[in-house]
């Protein structure tokens, strides 16, 4: 592969790994509070089309971000108001939720097809986009992708270094101790559930607004079950989790770009990488998992009642 | 039991309503979509040509199903448009081929018209346009637009169709000048726009200037837009996401075709036939072309256009080679439209592979 083609690849894969990351970061909080949330996917795309509808109405996609997160937020309160108050199965009511938002952003979005809005526009950010080589790789995007770069180290903080990321591990982890701590394991996993559905709402708007600038049907394409892997991929951790996301974003773009130089490689095989990639590192993951290096949090999936 | 009679419920009203609302000889025509009309690419456009016949001629009511999956459900939503009086159904994909023509066998008296398909029977036609000739079009274009000499092209999924309609478009490009390359990148989704953009991406980062597609969605040309490339669309208009430096894009127009199959049901004499329509019936066509476009070229794709449908070229007249060099349609060789219908090896110039 031709050498200056490398810092652009770094670029592409910042860019196709941004929407997965976002998503990813917000579920990694509710599931740290103990809530699985396989609706994500849904709530992506009830944010794609909020965002795109609220910023071609408005002219400003920052507002249409704002709505994103917010219908992501509306959206996820189903999930946590089925999973947390009347404690339905997780995976049950995950799943209605992305059945649910993919029908319905398909149609409300029907009369938002074929039109265009008004979306972002990469930002250099001063001093640090005239660094060689990295400069052009991570300071020459549009602003949601800072927004993820933010994200990274500030979750790693909440979770790790302040009393409310106690509280959310130990509801996660133990919710009965927590619970006779007087931590309420309500408020902290509504919290996180609802934080999480903002998150994905966000990474639906970087689809409709930042990475492509329009509405079409069922456009997240898979991209938040992708996400739901890169949780596990970074053992619920920020850090790693991004890490999976980029990596992930990384190989898509490499698969393309070696396509597009016109590699011999049976193209079949370039074009699974990203999954088996996938595949590789939930098994990597798994792995070490059982050696005892990650946690699942412990109680991920079940719910919590009181006395029980 | 309770859905039973809700659907008994819903298809008695219907049919209430619709004796006591339509006209009585309404001709009620159903339409399935294998995607969402929400695509602004293949649905999209069946679906307008669905409205053109709803408009067009009157007392024709219709009715359509989107997103639904090829197999089972098929059967289920073919056998419930027959049993509910449609008197024609359209299928709208490849994958449709053999669940309809079971269905077919079942309702006698409804006919079937199922696009892109090579089975029938006495109720089951088969439809499809010359697409490759419109692509060949845009090739034109495109070959002329590029200064690089470098052209990207998104691919959706490696079957002969879209491999011959990449082709066409090259040998497009290669008509005004042999020198270009075309890169071609597969996404292998039909739909994707995430991934159909950064395809574009990878092809504008090699050099690229021209970004044309065969994918569903415009998001290639919106993508090279905001980079200052030129795009050249597909399946639908595609200059409302690059006003600036679209080129072309080559596009599907069912409505004549749907009219012209009705209109014979309606009287009468309606066969069922193989129909592969040329450009000249207008199914197949281009967008109006971009502002960067001049007079010349506009005149050159016309002069070729004329030529396309009075017969006095094709696309795939010989001589044509492969990527390796190898002679495969001869030179005075007018290939059959089997041969159209295989094919599954790319031209020269292309840089890319079919993947086996």
């Amino acid at each position: 592969m031709e050498l200056s083609l490398v810092p652009l690849l770094l670029e592409a894969a910042v860019r196709a790994g941004t929407p997965i990351l976002l998503v990813a970061l917000g579920e990694l909080l509710a599931e740290r509070a103990g809530i699985l949330n396989l609706g994500v996917e849904g709530m992506m795309l009830v944010g794609a089309l909020t965002g795109f509808i609220v910023s071609q109405q408005s002219g400003e996609p920052w507002i249409g971000v704002l709505a994103a997160a917010m219908a992501g937020v509306m959206l996820s309160c189903v999930h946590a108001f089925l999973s947390i108050s009347l404690h339905a199965n997780q995976v049950g009511s995950g799943l209605a939720l992305t059945i649910f938002g993919t029908g319905l952003s398909g149609l409300l979005g029907k009369s938002f097809v074929g039109v265009p809005a008004k979306g972002f526009a990469p930002i250099a950010v001063p001093w640090l986009a005239d660094v060689p080589l990295l400069g052009r790789m991570f300071f020459q995007h549009d602003p949601l992708v800072y927004v993820a770069y933010l994200l990274v180290p500030g979750l790693w903080v909440l979770l790790y270094r302040t009393r409310p990321g106690l509280k959310v591990r130990a509801v996660g982890e133990q919710p009965r101790s927590a619970d006779a701590l007087g931590i309420s394991v309500v408020v902290v996993r509504y919290s996180c559930v609802l934080a999480g559905g903002s998150a994905a709402g966000l990474g639906g708007a970087y689809l409709s607004l930042a990475y492509t600038q329009m509405w079409v049907d069922n456009m997240t394409a898979g991209r938040g079950w992708i996400a739901l892997a890169m949780v596990i991929f970074g053992g619920w951790n920020p850090v790693r989790t991004a890490l999976g996301a980029y990596l992930f974003g990384g190989v898509q773009a490499l698969q393309l770009r070696l396509q597009a130089i016109g590699v011999t490689v049976p193209t079949y095989l370039l074009m699974m990488t990203p999954y088996a990639f996938t595949i590789l590192a939930l098994i990597i993951a798994s792995a070490s998992r059982a050696r005892g290096h990650v946690g699942t949090p412990t109680a991920l999936g079940r719910a919590y009642i009181r006395g029980e | 039991m309770a859905k039973w009679l809700a659907v008994m419920v819903i298809t008695l009203l219907t049919s209430v309503l619709g004796a006591a609302g339509g006209t009585p000889e309404a001709l009620k025509v159903g339409f399935i979509y294998v995607g969402p009309v929400g695509d602004y690419g293949w649905s999209y456009a069946h679906d307008q040509g669905r409205k053109y016949l709803e408009t067009t001629l009157p007392d024709v009511q219709t009715t359509y199903v989107e997103s639904v999956p090829e197999g089972a459900d098929a059967e289920r939503v073919l056998t419930q448009l027959a049993r509910s009086g449609h008197k024609v159904i359209v299928a709208t994909s490849y994958g449709y081929m053999d669940t309809m023509l079971k269905v077919a066998e079942r309702f006698p008296d409804v006919v079937f018209l199922h696009c892109s398909g090579h089975k029938r029977r006495a109720n089951m036609g088969t439809y499809f346009g010359r697409m490759y000739q419109a692509s060949y079009l845009t090739g034109l274009v495109a070959g002329t637009m590029t200064q690089k000499k470098r052209i990207g092209y998104v691919a959706p999924i490696p079957i002969p169709e879209v491999i011959r309609i990449t082709n066409a478009f090259v040998l497009g490009v290669r008509a005004v000048n042999p020198e270009v390359n075309v890169h071609v990148v597969w996404t292998n989704a039909w739909y994707d726009p995430a991934t159909e953009s950064e395809a574009a991406n990878s092809l504008l980062d090699i050099g690229a200037d021209v970004i044309a597609t065969q994918s569903d969605s415009p998001a290639p040309v919106q993508t090279a837009e905001r980079r200052g490339a030129y795009g050249v669309g597909f399946n639908a208009d595609a200059s409302k996401f690059a006003p600036e430096k679209h080129l072309t894009s080559a596009i599907w127009n069912w409505g004549p075709y749907y009219a012209a199959a009705v209109k014979q049901v309606r009287a009468g004499t309606w066969k069922s036939t193989d129909e592969w329509w040329p450009i000249g019936t207008g199914i197949v066509g281009l967008s109006p072309f971009g502002p960067v476009v001049v007079d010349t070229l506009k005149n050159l794709v016309e002069q070729r256009k004329q030529d396309l449908i009075a017969g006095r070229f094709d696309v795939f007249w010989g001589p044509i080679k492969d990527q390796s060099g190898k002679l495969r349609i001869a030179a005075g060789e007018k290939p059959a439209d089997e041969m159209l219908l295989g094919m599954n090896w790319f031209v020269e110039s292309v840089v890319g592979t079919v993947p086996k």
